[in-house]
């Protein structure tokens, strides 16, 4: 898979909340949730954002509540993948489930600035800042991981475990 | 080599002999939990599986908690989702307006949780019930969705780290106090991953209610699970609410720990965490002057009959400062009913603090006591995260029931001594 896009920068511990704030949870519509993506960190944010843009944080991405909604929004918002330090646990695993691309790689987010234009090379486990000329490794992720992805998500998954695919 | 609690429990409901850090499981859970903002999506996703039927209609478990009574159109849609889908489905264990509570504060009254059991829950708090020695976990909507159909999550087995607490604690300091605290010395990463595993003499006196608080906030220091190995106090509490024979498991003495950190809580006093991180704990005399507009006591933290009691000594005869607006919430009906009977909402009253049915509401922002532009509130609940109870600029402090009430009277943040 080859992902490419003008990076958006974002610090340490963007928390859910940041991400997509409880009162617009009374909705499980995506596109209504991508218009409040990141709105309590980058109010113009949702506004700005073009499809295929990368976001990149720092440390402990995603962290606090468990909603779902954070990645939806993200995804819907168009960003076509999050690069971070290291992500929560809970947001790690929803953006697997629903099929968000994440890249931990402490690299890329110390070298990613603002406005970069960045390609991810799946294949080659590698994050390519085009506008500065570096590369940064990904960490890699655990095979039942990769199987994940492979299947299109945990829905995919589970259905050619139950049978119940296509 | 030996294992801990958490790798007993994961390893058991895997059907293995042992399970090591980083090992991936399927493990069969034991409840799956949903709401009603997290449980619509599942649903979606349930039938996008093509599944027909809940693994278990005995196992999981739908609480209207978060928007109810409904704040709004698209809220009282979503609830009605649940609820169209609990009946659908027969679930035995769906709880709605009037019958319920507060998700977390709700099963362990319930006797739906025992020790041994392996929980998963579409709230990032479902971490609460290893309080009563369970394995629990909170994941995201599909992952509750996958588990109705298969009644089974994949896990990674977390590193645990151990968490010692010895001394006796001093007035007004309880379970909130000590978790601010360990959160404030670690941070909100500082145990990602992890099993946080509580222990030590002032663990195995801590009461059941400060066990559940301690445990409701491993999340946020990043927590996979908080967990306190059951003893007689989690005996005393599981007996009286079920008939169901717990699995009691212990960890080996030579089980490994990333770490064990220890703890002297001799010198803890009441905490406070400042904006806009759980990990910014201070002892509350080192505040200042911090005026607040809000208080509220109450969530799946510091709803409990122990923390309203807490409170209500505090307020017994006195009045809620004129700038401040204090909102009591039981976290569930059993609560609400027992604080009735106790005359401790007629104190709350008597002070003119709003008393309400349980609901999360305000604790993330939703209905029921939510901030203006540059508001302040003091909330016993979990997370002070930017625009979390309301307005981008407003903010919230964290505390315990015993500071909430004394902050509520003074209108501004102050231990009960200085009342």
């Amino acid at each position: 898979m080859k992902i490419k896009g003008r990076a958006w920068k974002f610090g340490d511990n963007i928390n859910t909340d940041a991400i997509i704030p409880g009162r617009y949870l009374n909705t499980v519509d995506p596109d209504a949730l991508a218009r409040h993506c990141m709105e309590d960190v980058d109010h113009g944010f949702a506004a700005k954002v073009k499809p295929g843009d990368l976001i990149v944080g720092g440390k402990n991405f995603g962290c606090g509540s468990s909603r779902e909604h954070a990645p939806i929004a993200i995804k819907a918002a168009g960003v076509s993948a999050v690069i971070a330090v290291s992500f929560a646990r809970i947001f790690y695993r929803n953006s697997f489930n629903i099929g968000l691309p994440i890249f931990e790689s402490p690299e890329a987010s110390g070298g990613i600035a603002a406005g970069d234009e960045v390609e991810i090379d799946t294949e080659k486990g590698l994050i390519r800042n085009l506008t500065r000329r570096e590369d940064y490794h990904i960490t890699p992720i655990p095979p039942f991981m990769e199987e994940l992805v492979k299947a299109g998500g945990l829905v995919e998954y589970v259905k050619k475990k139950l049978g119940t695919a296509d | 080599m030996g294992m801990t609690i958490v790798e007993k429990i994961a390893a058991a409901h895997a059907g293995r002999e042992s399970v090591s850090p980083g090992d991936m499981i399927m493990a069969s859970v034991d409840i799956a939990l949903g709401n009603d903002i997290t449980a619509p999506i599942a649903i979606k996703e349930f039938k996008a599986i093509g599944a027909t039927n809940v693994f278990d209609r005995d196992r999981v478990v739908l609480v209207a908690d978060h928007f109810t009574p409904n704040k709004d159109i698209q809220s009282a849609e979503q609830s009605k989702v649940l609820r169209d889908f609990a009946r659908e489905q027969q679930l035995t264990h769906y709880y709605d307006v009037g019958r319920c509570g507060i998700e977390h504060a709700l099963l362990p009254e319930k006797g739906l949780v025992l020790p041994g059991d392996l929980i998963i829950g579409a709230d990032s708090h479902t971490c609460t019930y290893g309080a009563l020695g369970a394995f629990a976990t909170g994941v995201g909507s599909t992952d509750l969705a996958a588990a109705m159909a298969t009644g089974e999550v994949w896990l990674r087995i977390p590193d645990s780290i151990k968490y010692v607490y010895r001394g006796k604690l001093r007035k007004w300091v309880g379970g909130k106090d000590l978790i601010l605290y360990t959160i404030g010395k670690i941070g909100v990463d500082g145990a990602r991953y992890k099993a946080m595993e509580f222990a030590g003499e002032t663990i195995e006196r801590l009461p059941m209610a400060g066990r559940i608080t301690m445990c409701n906030m491993a999340i946020e220091a990043g927590g996979k699970c908080g967990i306190i190995s059951p003893d007689g106090i989690t005996l005393d509490y599981v007996r009286r609410r079920t008939d169901r024979q717990p699995r009691l498991y212990a960890s080996d003495g030579d089980a490994r720990y990333e770490r064990t950190i220890e703890y002297d809580v001799a010198d803890i006093e009441p905490q406070v965490a400042l904006p806009s991180l759980p990990e910014n704990a201070r002892g509350v005399s080192e505040l200042g002057e911090v005026s607040i507009d809000q208080v509220v006591i109450g969530s799946c933290t510091n709803g409990q009959i122990d923390d309203l009691r807490v409170a209500a000594d505090i307020l017994r005869g006195r009045r809620v400062h004129r700038n401040v607006r204090l909102i009591v919430i039981p976290a569930t009906q059993a609560v609400y009913a027992e604080a009735l009977r106790e005359g401790l909402l007629e104190i709350f009253i008597n002070a003119e603090g709003a008393v309400s049915t349980p609901t999360c509401g305000p604790c993330l922002g939703g209905h029921m006591g939510v901030l203006a532009a540059g508001e302040r509130a003091l909330a016993t609940t979990n997370r002070n995260f930017v625009g979390r109870m309301g307005h981008q600029t407003s903010e919230v402090y964290l505390s315990g029931p015993a500071v909430a009430a004394a902050s509520a009277v003074a209108g501004r943040i102050c231990s009960p001594e200085e009342i």
